[in-house]
């Protein structure tokens, strides 16, 4: 996996080779059966509550922690290209999908891109449009861990991670 | 507003007085020489990322020098680290996903 930020650090761009045919990873990313089974790191679990794989349609979703703790998240597509890309704008939301006005959307852009009949290459790239985007998501996980001490940068940074979901 | 690293980074001239101190510290007039502005938009500059704590002023006689805080940029460092321990745990689980389908 190669993951790269511009100078600003606004923009990330990851990229990574999966062993699978570009359609078997689209259905993966698009399927929210599958989706659900990986798209949440560590011991964190997703669940799809709706995803309308189409423009103007959503994405909603929510992460729930090992203590029970659950994170809500919405992603309002903004194109779909059948096996070439997925654009949508990330948003935190509660569980009817209400956008939270406190943290700023984010821009995300997956490229599905065929490497030959078994490989593929997916491209990711995440865009705090806002330059305040970037400040508001570290001053509510990740300088906490500082000021609060570091016995609680592990879970803030758990946290965090869900922040980028 | 509270100052973040982010902030101090976000702006080219910034990034390059950064570029500039992290080789060794200097006065507010030889770094003035390296840019094409006026001293007084330099030290706004140099107040940003004072504020941000990536730049600290030292008197040495009657002479101010501003360092380089390198301990401000590894936060800069921890954050992407935990950004890509967050993909390629996800992406891992996607290679086993992708195993069975």
């Amino acid at each position: 996996m190669n993951i790269v930020t511009d100078p600003s650090q606004k923009t990330l761009h990851i990229t990574r080779d999966f062993k699978a045919p570009v359609e078997k990873v689209w259905k993966a990313w698009t399927d929210p059966k599958i989706l659900d089974q990986w798209w949440a790191p560590g011991p964190w679990k997703n669940t799809t509550l709706h995803m309308d794989l189409r423009e103007g349609g959503y994405w909603l979703y929510y992460m729930e922690g090992p203590g029970g703790e659950k994170h809500y998240c919405r992603g309002d597509f903004e194109s779909i290209l059948l096996m070439d890309s997925i654009k949508y704008l990330g948003h935190f939301c509660d569980e009817h999908g209400k956008i939270s006005p406190d943290f700023p959307a984010i821009h995300w852009t997956i490229r599905f891109l065929p490497k030959d009949e078994h490989t593929s290459s997916i491209a990711v790239t995440i865009n705090m449009a806002d330059p305040a985007s970037l400040q508001i998501l570290v001053e509510r996980g990740f300088k906490e861990g500082f000021t609060m001490g570091l016995e609680n940068l592990d879970r803030v940074l758990a946290t965090r991670e869900v922040l980028f979901a | 507003m509270r100052r973040d690293i982010f902030q101090a980074i976000a702006d080219p001239t910034r990034r390059a007085i950064l570029g500039l101190l992290a080789v060794g510290a200097m006065t507010p007039n030889a770094l003035a020489e390296h840019f094409q502005m006026t001293r007084q938009a330099v030290s706004s500059h140099i107040q940003v990322l004072t504020e941000c704590e990536a730049v600290r002023l030292e008197k040495n006689g009657r002479e101010i020098y501003y360092h380089f805080n390198p301990s401000k940029m590894q936060e800069l460092d921890l954050w992407l680290e935990r950004f890509r321990k967050l993909f390629e745990d996800r992406f891992d689980k996607l290679d086993t996903v992708l195993k069975d389908l």
